[in-house]
């Protein structure tokens, strides 16, 4: 690495002095983040699979019982409820805030002060703490006819609903403030994809006299779908592992009706004291997700080699 | 003004223009400025487009004045909420001092400080390793780095609160500590590999002419390498302190008893409290909130670059 730029033959070359100064070098740099990662990732992850083979029983000694951990957990109907819980409101939860996302995006588009005002307004959401987001929540939904949403219903003539305390609706309450957090995010992206769109194609476009719908769907669209692959990796990618938003809002309850995957091995684990069936509970995510990931990530290279 | 384009996700397109079209890209009327061809003269798109702005406004900011209302209520029930306080008093405040707000927030603050202190640190040196140096096994480091994201607190959250309780080969117990939460929060993959995207475009030449003047490593980073990264490290301390102060499930299972609580967690404490009233509880979201508050008003820019570029909150 010095003057010249080394050449891919004079690399081969000193590769054979790989443990001259310079080789070192690098790996000095990388040893504290290498070291953190290794210790509070890594290992982790590997030991949480290791776990998810054995019976963990403290003072008795672990016992390996293969697969045992899995199909238990596979079996168990409160888990299975909680990945129906967890489609709807991962799938609901990143629908509704790309739309509304997409939606905000296409309304606070431009360049006056107001509207980059309510930009930095609108966009508070997304940088809250998940915990005081979960507390502003429980209070819009106060179950009582004065509460803020509640009078907000009976100002339409519409009755008082418990929105966290009737087991038919807590998961849609908890999908609505999952869609308030993550829209004004999302429109943050679809803001940055817009502004790459080539001013001169609308122009253009306004030439040939086609209509709004038409130019969102053959100008905008296309040229944001980079953007828009972005935040499905992200939504999906955060929709299966959801757990504070549903922590701090409901706790799971009531009846186990907002219970999701996470939280379910959440109280498996430190609750009832199952490190092995939490663990295979975590294993089983931890796959799902990088399957999604590496799916994603397939489609997405397919779209843009087209 | 604006940072250039970071883009970890899709370097594919560098092509991407940064953010708002500059001016001398401005020569068409404005209503080829945005996709839905806004216009800036009064009609009904216009009228409809204000009406819209002030719903988006009232879904998406007015419930924060709530929580700044009802913490400044003496007691707050459903029906006295509303987005203006009825009286001003600090009395919600001295009932949350007293359960010991101000300590979780301190626990927080230390947190959020040596968190962020450390992340920058260990992500610029690594950052430095991967785009100013050529080793053997970079692509796999660089994978390494980026699978950190694909493994966040909630997958590994009860094996690493057993790491936590015995660190491998030193034996430390970590729980109870600060230093429980900060050190996961070390490696952030995110902040790695933008550092790295940023650092890669800065050109050779500038890195040659210290070399040829015998700048060694450290100083050639500290010195010619880090002034030229300003834009990238603020967004990657801002991003990183959003995503720390937003941590939950990591200074929970990090945690001994429940004074080891950041001021996020500490919420659900005075919310299980039964002698104290909802305005308690949201005198602790307000101070739970400022914080992060503040962070964003001044740095909103780097915050959205960031984000714009394809962040991640957690």
């Amino acid at each position: 690495m010095t003057a010249t730029v080394p050449a891919p033959a004079a690399r081969k070359g000193t590769g054979r002095r790989a443990f001259d100064k310079k080789a070192v070098v690098p790996w000095l740099f990388l040893a504290p983040g290498l070291l953190l990662a290794l210790v509070f990732k890594f290992w982790p992850m590997a030991k949480g699979i290791w776990l998810s083979f054995l019976d963990v029983r403290p003072f008795l000694g672990d016992k390996w019982i293969g697969l045992e951990n899995y199909s238990r957990v596979l079996t168990d109907h409160r888990f299975q409820d909680a990945i129906g819980h967890t489609l709807i409101l991962g799938i609901g939860q990143s629908v509704g805030a790309i739309l509304l996302g997409f939606a905000l995006a296409l309304l606070l588009e431009g360049q006056a002060r107001s509207l980059k005002f309510l930009r930095t307004a609108v966009f508070l959401p997304a940088v809250t703490a998940t915990a005081v987001v979960g507390e502003l929540w429980r209070l819009m939904y106060y179950p009582t006819s004065d509460g803020l949403l509640n009078s907000g219903l009976h100002f339409f003539g519409l009755g008082t609903v418990q929105f966290l305390d009737n087991p038919d609706i807590a998961l849609y309450s908890t999908m609505v403030m999952g869609i308030w957090i993550w829209a004004p995010y999302n429109m943050v992206i679809f803001l940055a994809g817009l502004a790459g769109v080539d001013r001169s194609l609308y122009e253009a476009a306004a030439m040939d006299g086609v209509s709004l719908w038409q130019r969102l769907r053959y100008v905008t669209l296309p040229a944001i779908r980079p953007a828009l692959m972005i935040v499905l990796t992200l939504a999906t990618i955060r929709g299966l592992r959801v757990f504070t938003e549903v922590y701090v809002l409901t706790g799971g309850g009531p009846a186990g009706s907002t219970d999701v995957w996470m939280t379910r091995a959440y109280t498996l684990g430190f609750t009832r004291n199952d490190i092995g069936g939490a663990s295979a509970a975590s294993v089983v995510l931890l796959c799902v997700t990088l399957l999604l990931t590496v799916l994603v990530n397939n489609l997405r290279k397919r779209g843009e080699a087209r | 003004m604006s940072a250039p384009v970071i883009d970890p996700v899709r370097p594919a397109a560098p092509d991407t223009p940064a953010g708002r079209t500059t001016p001398a890209q401005r020569t068409t009327p404005a209503r080829f400025d945005t996709a839905l061809g806004w216009n800036d003269r009064p009609g009904l798109a216009w009228a409809l487009r204000i009406l819209l702005c002030l719903i988006a406004l009232v879904v998406f900011a007015a419930p924060f004045l709530t929580i700044f209302s009802g913490a400044f209520t003496t007691n707050p029930s459903g029906s006295s909420l509303s987005f203006l306080p009825h009286d001003s008093t600090l009395l919600n405040f001295r009932v949350a001092g007293e359960r010991g707000i101000w300590d979780y927030l301190g626990n927080s603050l230390v947190i959020a400080g040596g968190g962020l202190l450390l992340q920058l640190v260990v992500c610029t040196l690594a950052a430095y390793a991967l785009a100013r140096h050529r080793f053997r096994g970079q692509a796999l480091i660089m994978m390494l780095f980026m699978m950190t994201l694909m493994l966040p607190e909630e997958v590994i959250a009860i094996p690493l609160s057993l790491v936590l309780g015995d660190v491998p080969v030193v034996h430390l117990d970590l729980k109870g500590t600060v230093w429980g939460v900060i050190l996961p929060l070390g490696a952030w993959g995110f902040s790695v590999m933008m550092l790295t995207e940023f650092m890669r475009d800065i050109p050779a030449e500038i890195e040659e002419a210290a070399r040829l003047d015998g700048v060694g490593e450290l100083r050639m980073l500290w010195q010619i390498i880090l002034p030229l990264c300003k834009p990238a490290l603020g967004v990657a301390g801002v991003l990183g302190f959003i995503m720390i102060w937003d941590q939950y499930l990591l200074p929970l299972i990090a945690s001994k008893d429940p004074t080891d609580y950041t001021v996020t967690v500490a919420l659900s404490i005075l919310r299980t409290d039964p002698e104290v009233g909802s305005g308690v509880v949201l005198a602790g979201a307000v101070i739970a909130l400022i914080p992060s508050l503040i962070v964003y008003l001044l740095l909103q820019r780097s915050l959205v670059t960031g984000i714009a570029a394809g962040a991640t909150k957690g």
